[in-house]
């Protein structure tokens, strides 16, 4: 492995030996402190983000490099016009490895034809942001101990959500998974994800629009927002939105060790309510986000 | 309607009906300073109605273009009045700069030197996927 562009470019077994690597770093962190002194990652982030960037910063930082970079096109020279190509060739000389957030799709593609150094995508538009997929396995395997005979739930907008895309690609590799999909007929899953990720491999799968229904099934809830600028309509919007916030009465039927997960940033769709719920995984899966980083980083960086 | 037999060139056959001519701008035949026959709706016992391309020079023809466009094409090169080889035509596996992604929120729709690559993603309903974006291509979108 020498870049991470795309989760499906890993395979179980790679993707077990992160996970272990993120599990020894959380219980040895002082193993870890200096395995990437005098390294630099530079985080290439040509549109904003909190969490990403943060936490392969963090990430970094606390395997003992440094950090450099900038936060938004405007402060690089992206904003002159010069390509991903050139820039990434440039930033190549100076560090060890790049994390790349691009609003343009395959960006970080380009960038690792011509770095030089290892790129992780760190998030391609709608397209692919395989850092979250393995922050959310790391979590799930945390929270659950194992990835086999696990039924998922996924709610919320499963049309154009890419982490539930990417999370229900890499989930369907393992044995005995059921997936539940929770979403309004107007973001309902796209077909081809459905089809090449589910129905080809024959996976139990169940489609709803009436999350409470299915709730006493789950052993995963996986929340996603329902943006207002999805919906054709403001009727639907209004008539459907609450349906999908998770709210304590909502979860009155559910497994007592239901895990509740967001990629965050969440806006309404989990009452604040739920935060202190023992099921609640959201923020611990943010903290796994800055592990599993650290594993990726070194992986790449073949320490 | 008589075409002249050629001595030495190539026959590309067995095109479909009325992709001749897009065939025939993807490989650039206009460049050329010989003579190029387009022939349209041939009589075919195979195929009902074919196009047949005929070029009265040996060039090296891009295999991927044909196999791209159809890969039940047949192309004989001839020499001396006889066919010396049938090249064999597959689907290639990846195309550059045949066809352009149509994603605007992909990554060659702002950085016009990067070659548009798409790759065969699904032989059995030839679907090739943008490289960089995986957007499906679709001829007619």
């Amino acid at each position: 492995m020498q870049n991470l562009i795309d989760i499906l470019e890993l395979s179980t077994a790679e993707i077990d030996e992160l996970i272990d690597r993120a599990n020894d770093i959380i219980a040895h962190p002082e193993e870890y402190r200096e395995k990437c002194k005098y390294k630099k990652l530079a985080t290439l982030f040509f549109e904003p983000s909190t969490r990403t960037r943060l936490s392969f910063e963090a990430a970094m930082l606390d395997l003992g490099g440094s950090v450099m970079g900038f936060s938004e096109a405007q402060s690089s020279s992206a904003a002159k016009g010069e390509s991903v190509a050139d820039t990434v060739r440039t930033v190549g000389c100076y560090a060890d490895i790049i994390a790349m957030r691009h609003p343009k799709e395959g960006a970080p593609l380009v960038a690792s034809m011509h770095a030089g150094v290892p790129v992780i995508n760190a998030g391609d538009g709608g397209h692919n942001h395989p850092t979250q997929t393995l922050t959310d396995l790391l979590t799930i395997k945390r929270e659950k101990g194992h990835f086999d005979n696990l039924t998922i739930g996924v709610c919320g907008d499963l049309k154009f959500g890419r982490t539930v895309h990417s999370l229900i690609q890499a989930m369907s590799r393992y044995e005995g998974i059921k997936f539940v999909l929770i979403s309004p007929e107007e973001l309902k899953l796209p077909s081809y994800v459905k089809n090449d990720a589910i129905k080809k491999k024959n996976i139990p799968y169940e489609q709803t629009t009436d999350l409470v229904s299915v709730m006493p099934e789950l052993d995963i809830l996986y929340m996603t927002r329902v943006q207002r600028e999805r919906f054709f309509n403001e009727e639907d919007y209004i008539r459907l939105k609450d349906s999908y916030i998770l709210t304590p009465d909502k979860l009155t039927t559910a497994k007592q060790d239901l895990t509740i997960m967001h990629p965050l940033p969440r806006v309404n769709e989990i009452s604040v309510a739920i935060d202190d719920d023992p099921r609640a995984a959201y923020f611990r899966q943010v903290k796994n986000g800055k592990f599993i980083r650290m594993a990726l980083i070194l992986k790449l960086l073949g320490l | 309607m008589n075409i002249d037999g050629i001595t030495n060139g190539l026959v590309i056959d067995h095109i479909e009906a009325g992709k001749g001519m897009e065939l025939y701008n993807a490989l650039h035949l206009g460049d050329l300073e010989c003579s190029v026959a387009l022939i349209k709706n041939v009589v075919s016992h195979k195929m009902g109605k074919k196009d047949i391309i005929k070029v009265d020079e040996v060039i090296d023809v891009d295999l991927n273009v044909l196999g791209f466009i159809d890969p039940n094409i047949t192309v004989n090169t001839i020499k001396n009045n006889e066919i010396v080889s049938k090249a064999h035509i597959e689907l290639p596996q990846k195309v550059t700069n045949i066809i352009k992604c149509k994603n605007p929120r992909c990554i060659t729709s702002v950085e016009q030197e990067l070659p548009h690559v798409f790759k065969l993603t699904d032989p059995e309903k030839r679907i090739y996927r943008c490289v960089y974006c995986e957007t499906k291509y679709e001829e007619n979108k």
